[in-house]
């Protein structure tokens, strides 16, 4: 320990901490200030930069002492007296805060520059920006919205780029931003690892670190004798079902007989310090019996493959899901052209800029009991007493969490609460259980707040990854240029337990004929099981996969028929009345050949070209287009419930909260939420709050998944708001009294002015039935104008056009957000991104080694809203969360193969492999970065 | 998994002039390690790459050595200087121009604005890009422990792939020094990097060369790098080039006359033999022509700061 004097945020402060304290570390532990969040550890993510003497630097990595004597600047300095600083104002204005974990990071990169550039009396330029930030990573917003609020707060005027959309009303269809945008930009913002309760322990889990064994035995006798350690727990200790799952159970809360990736939980530790259990896991001696591992999906259907689940009656086949409509063979025999193709996609990691974070608190806690400090009037948060176990947790699903964690501690549902933190992204990644049993467990058995953080090394490990896929695809077209069927095969790597495989591969294979209307289609798809890391949710919900395949197909079809690429889309493409390959009659909210048009007629303005040659370096532009449904559809009960309060605040007039426990993870669901209820009840947008994901206080409000919260809670929403009104009119009796007078006249006579409205979206049929298997879909159509340098391979992507059908834009603002950032993202599955496996053990094992776009990929967008309402979506609004980051890559080989001829068949691009075809004068390129096999050999047929 | 160890020093020492430092590393025996930014370091020895110490020496606030100054012909850096002082450098923009372009390319600037050429020569990694644009300008280090200071060529400071002559627990790199380009002279660097998971370069070069009035080259040096286990100064393409007139030929030659100097790996995910190969016949060339162009017209533009 030694003394340790800086000043911070323009206090001097004196300290006594150890010496090898990271400046991150004094800032967020010592200083309590923890607006400074931590992505990576690895000086990579910089979402930790804050500024040492003016100057940007990371501070994960910054020893504290190497600021000793200086100046310190972090985001709670920038704020004063409630007046926002004009970086702060501008991310606000510009919607540059999504889920909000890298917001104080780019916000004080950014200062840096502004300051710097101020100083030098230089205008701040968007190369400037581009450098700056090239290494302050953000995976939501795309950074588009970044570069325009860091130019507005250099002292430029550049308003927020809003698409055109139809008439807003009184709140719905303006642009507000998020309702906890401010606490996000000023640092106030909580995260779970921001939270700290009176006698908090800190717990690690011991990882199998072999892909498939035996478990001999577990001997966790040291580990327990090792002072600070308050518990260690290992499969014995679980109470209830040791087996949790989102669709089949079948992935151990500990495993004690087997592991079946390097991932799995075998025993969790919690102590006094992070320090202390990281040393007890060392202590536990796990004795294996080592297996052979089965890595490959394709191969994982081999008669001699190792079994994963040797209990499976089907092997390691988790699921063969099957589209059939129509008569390919007869499809295949009116075709003059066929187009056979085999492609593979890249396993993908979310890199959600938070790794996860559980904090259990134990039933019947009080702070008090650990010298911390107690408000009676708490709900939630450090300083309430908590009557159940308690999980703090940022949740894509808080009450499939709060049944999971149940389950395992063998009690009711209802005995657990769920309580909702801020989420630093998901993106489909924060869907199945990580910490939250265990937490929960550790938490009773030590009677103390248990918190568990996964380093990033550990969520690389751990979270179920984009399903890698083998997609074999046969379209045939007559010379006239009418698809006439499509044929596929499919295989998805879905790792070692179920997750949300089925579902998933499901949407790949419904998807697998792309948005048009092909009369006949027959698809398999094998999910199958291997020892490499789960599979399971991830934006684009297996369409992403497909859509490579199919719109690779599309262009070489195009080509050999001598047609447009864009013209022959739009001569298939769904409309209302067509038939979806799963047998749906389209009847509304077909947008598509809008789409199509509208970035069609922005692609050819001017001297439209569809490539050419500047020096060494060649351009050229590729078309594709998408859909995804909204919803969780096949069947699927599909509700969400929402409770609307309304009272009368004596200064504020009517005020309302709605509250539901649907999640935000940054795509903006609050102010959706807000307008809904606003616009219903004829109310101030700014009159109303939101609540969300407190299992105790919030009725269930299903999955944040499938593009689905804005339809179903939007709709919940909506109606338990009219629910209200309509309790409102009834009591007072005159409809046409104002809202403050039916308040009180409700007050006066003990009326209630709360409704909970459980909305079921409207039915769907299973997969097989023929019937509507979703209640909508969103549509899109992107074109991307690539460079490709000659002399190194290198692709860039320098403008992309898109057009999405949302049904209705809700709110312009984070609408324009989440499609930037959905196409940015998708810019990583074409060229950067690739979780590598090596025989069961990650490659990926570091952030280092998993690069997503930074704000130097992120090309000129330009982007149309198209609105075919849908009669059932709330003011006809339907998903659009998924759907902009499924076409892009496929724009980008097009653009790829226009540009050199050579055609992609894997992501993402190598660069080393494109120049080697381009050089040897060959059409296509089979492996991608990353892969060191060829793409297996698949059939036709559904054959196994 | 193993937890990467998050207690990887217990005393952390800011020592204000070389002899303090030296005297501390003295005083630890080998159990103190040097640290300049720590950008590299300390994300190392986070993996679990370097045996914790019990001390740091942190080089990187010593006294008088965080400036650049020019002193008798040379631009003289300290070990403080970080690389973001190096890009913004007007007289190193102008006179040692690779040195400049090199710097900007490393890392983020977050990293550039802590991490220190000197922390970048003393890691010793066969493609730091620093260290190549400080190499092809004939650059300099000087090394002080128990047993006084000393100055070496930097080509003669690389034992192996990370691995210095200078002994990092007992000596400090305290300054390098390279002597500026003058009339006629210019230098040039490049990199190609991928934009996946790896943050090493595919290739790293740079180039420093001498015209006569009649374009002949004079003088010239040229580094590579990965090469080998060390950063490579190319004397074999050096002495094509030294005597002969600036061509578009002579540069290819010089390419081919390199790349038959050096056997070229293939490295997993990064980059095959052939396109680092190509890389080099495309690229080499392309920035002897450049620092052509600066020797000839005495403009130093250098390609942005930080790609």
């Amino acid at each position: 320990m030694s003394r340790l004097r800086m000043i911070v945020n323009d206090t001097a402060v004196d300290l006594d901490v150890p010496e090898s304290r990271y400046l991150s570390e004094v800032l967020r532990k010592d200083l309590q200030l923890t607006g400074t969040k931590i992505g990576c550890n690895e000086a990579e993510c910089g979402i930790c930069s804050v500024l040492v003497n003016g100057t940007p630097v990371v501070s994960c990595v910054y020893p504290a002492f190497k600021a000793q004597g200086a100046r310190v600047e972090t985001i709670e300095s920038l704020s004063r007296n409630g007046a926002l600083h004009p970086l702060q104002q501008a991310f606000l204005d510009h919607g540059a805060v999504q889920c909000g974990i890298c917001t104080p990071g780019l916000i004080m990169t950014a200062k840096g520059l502004v300051d710097e550039k101020a100083a030098a009396g230089e205008p701040v330029t968007e190369d400037d920006i581009g450098i700056a930030l090239k290494d302050t990573y953000c995976r939501c917003t795309g950074y588009r919205s970044v570069i325009r609020a860091i130019l507005q707060a250099s002292g430029q005027d550049v308003p927020p780029l809003l698409p055109a959309t139809q008439p807003a009303g009184e709140s719905v269809g303006k642009p507000v931003p998020n309702l906890d945008a401010r606490a996000k930009i000023t640092g106030s913002a909580q995260y779970t690892d921001d939270y700290r309760f009176a006698g908090m322990l800190h717990a690690r889990t011991k990882r199998a670190g072999v892909p498939h064994a035996r478990i001999r035995s577990i001997d966790t006798s040291a580990a327990r004798a090792l002072d600070g350690v308050h518990a260690v727990l290992t499969h014995e200790d679980v109470p209830g079902s040791n087996l949790h799952g989102l669709v089949i159970n079948d992935w151990p809360v500990l495993c004690g007989d087997k592991v079946r990736y390097v991932g799995d939980a075998v025993a969790i530790v919690a102590a006094d310090s992070e320090e202390v259990a990281a040393a007890a896991l060392e202590l536990i001696e796990v004795d294996y019996e080592e297996l052979p591992a089965v890595v490959d999906a394709t191969e994982a259907a081999r008669a001699d493959a190792p079994l994963v689940h040797e209990e499976r009656a089907d092997g390691n086949l988790l699921k063969h899901i099957e589209v059939n409509k129509g008569d390919v063979a007869a499809g295949f025999a009116a075709a003059d052209v066929v187009v056979d193709q085999t492609y593979r996609t890249p396993a993908t990691e979310h890199a959600f800029l938070e790794p996860e974070c559980s904090i259990g608190v134990p039933a019947g806690y009080n702070p008090e009991s650990f010298d911390g400090s107690c408000d009676p009037d708490a709900s939630r948060g450090e300083t309430a007493k908590h009557d159940k176990t308690t999980v703090y947790v940022g949740s894509q699903i808080p009450y499939q969490d709060r049944d999971q964690t149940a389950a395992a501690l063998g009690v009711e549902p209802d005995s657990v609460r769920i309580v909702a933190t801020l989420t630093g992204g998901g993106f489909g990644g924060k869907e199945d259980i990580t910490g939250q049993i265990h937490v929960a467990l550790l938490a009773e058995a030590t009677r103390r707040p248990v918190k568990m953080l996964y380093s990033r090394q550990e969520s690389l490990l751990v979270h179920p990854k984009r399903h890698a896929t083998v997609i074999r695809i046969r379209t045939g077209a007559t010379r006239a240029g009418k698809l006439t069927a499509v044929e596929a095969t499919l295989y998805g790597d879905g790792g070692a337990y179920a997750s949300l495989s089925e579902k998933v591969l499901t949407r790949a294979t419904t998807h697998a004929a792309g948005p048009y209307d092909v009369p006949h289609v027959k698809v398999d798809c094998f999910a199958m099981y291997t020892n490499n890391a789960p599979s399971g949710a991830f934006r684009g919900f297996g369409v992403t996969q497909s859509c490579f395949a199919v719109e690779s197909n599309m262009d070489m079809l195009a080509e050999k028929l001598g047609l447009d690429a864009v013209e022959f889309r739009r001569m298939n493409a769904l409309d209302i009345g067509a038939v979806t390959s799963t047998g749906q009659v389209l009847r509304e909210s077909v947008g598509l050949q809008e789409c199509i048009d509208k970035v069609d007629r922005d692609m050819r303005d001017g001297d439209f070209c569809w490539s050419w040659e500047e020096g060494e370096r060649r351009f050229a532009w590729g078309m594709a287009v998408g859909y995804k449904n909204t919803g969780l559809g096949g069947g699927a009960p599909d509700k969400a419930s929402a409770e609307v309060e309304v009272w009368l605040d004596p200064d504020r007039g009517p005020l309302a909260e709605v509250r539901t426990s649907s999640a935000e993870m940054g795509q903006g669901l609050p102010a959706v939420l807000a307008a809904c209820v606003a616009e219903e009840l004829g109310i101030p947008f700014g009159a109303v709050s939101v609540l969300l994901g407190d299992t105790d206080y919030c009725p269930d409000g299903g999955p944040t998944t499938a593009s689905r919260q804005t339809f179903v809670s939007g709709n919940a929403a909506r109606l338990a708001a009219r629910d209200v009104a309509q309790q409102l009119d009834a009591a007072a009796g005159d409809p046409s009294m104002s809202l403050t007078g039916k308040l009180t006249h409700a007050m006066e006579s003990g009326i209630s002015a709360l409704a909970q409205h459980e909305y079921w979206a409207p039915e769907t049929q299973a997969l097989g039935s023929g019937g509507d298997m979703h209640f909508a879909f969103g549509f899109c159509a992107q074109a991307a104008l690539c460079e490709i340098d000659m002399n190194t391979g290198e692709v860039h992507v320098r403008k992309i056009i898109a057009a999405h059908d949302v049904g209705r834009a809700i709110n312009p603002l984070t609408l324009a957000g989440q499609i930037e950032g959905g196409i940015v993202m998708c810019i990583g599955y074409a060229l950067t991104e690739h979780y590598i496996q090596e025989q069961g053990k990650p490659w990926t094992n570091v952030m280092a080694r998993y690069k997503m776009p930074s704000i130097q990929h992120t090309p000129a967008i330009t982007s149309h809203i198209v609105e075919h309402n849908t009669s059932t979506g709330p003011y006809g609004a339907k998903g659009i969360g998924e759907l902009p980051s499924i076409p892009t890559s496929a724009a980008i080989t097009n653009a790829i193969y226009r540009a050199t001829g050579v055609r992609m068949r894997s992501l993402p691009v190598d660069q080393d492999e494109l120049l080697r075809a381009i050089r040897a004068g060959a059409t296509e390129v089979e492996l991608a970065w990353g892969d060191l096999e060829p793409i297996p050999v698949v059939a036709l047929g559904g054959e196994q | 998994m193993t937890s990467p160890p998050t207690n990887c020093w217990q005393n952390y020492y800011t020592p204000e002039t070389v002899a303090e430092a030296v005297a501390l590393l003295q005083r630890y025996d080998g159990q103190a390690r040097v640290i300049g930014g720590g950008t590299d370091l300390v994300v190392e020895i986070r993996r679990g790459l370097h045996r914790p110490v019990t001390a740091m020496v942190d080089a990187s606030r010593i006294a008088g050595l965080d400036a650049i100054t020019e002193e008798n012909g040379y631009i003289m850096m300290g070990c403080g200087v970080t690389h973001s002082q190096i890009v913004r450098n007007a007289q190193i923009i102008d006179r040692g121009t690779c040195l400049a372009e090199s710097c900007s390319v490393i890392g983020g600037p977050q990293v550039r604005n802590v991490g220190t050429l000197a922390g970048n020569v003393a890691h010793a990694l066969p493609a730091g890009d620093g260290t190549i644009g400080l190499l092809a300008l004939g650059g300099e280090i000087e090394v002080a422990g128990i047993d006084g200071t000393r100055w070496m060529a930097v080509e003669d400071s690389f034992r192996g792939p990370g691995k210095s002559r200078i002994d990092r627990h007992r000596e400090v790199l305290t300054r390098l020094r390279f002597r500026p380009t003058g009339m006629r002279e210019g230098s040039a660097h490049h990199r190609v990097m991928r934009p996946q998971g790896l943050c090493l370069p595919i290739i790293s070069m740079a180039v420093r060369l001498q015209l006569d009035d009649g374009n002949t080259i004079t003088e010239t040096r040229i580094s590579m790098g990965p090469v080998g286990p060390v950063p490579y100064l190319a004397k074999p393409a050096i002495e094509v080039l030294v005597g002969n007139t600036a061509s578009d030929e002579l540069f290819s030659k010089a390419a081919d006359v390199a790349l038959s100097s050096v056997s070229l790996r293939a490295s997993k995910y990064r980059a095959s033999h052939e396109y680092r190969a190509q890389m080099v016949r495309t690229f080499l060339p392309a920035i002897l022509a450049r620092a052509v162009a600066r020797a000839t017209t005495a403009k130093a533009v250098p390609k942005g700061t930080g790609s």
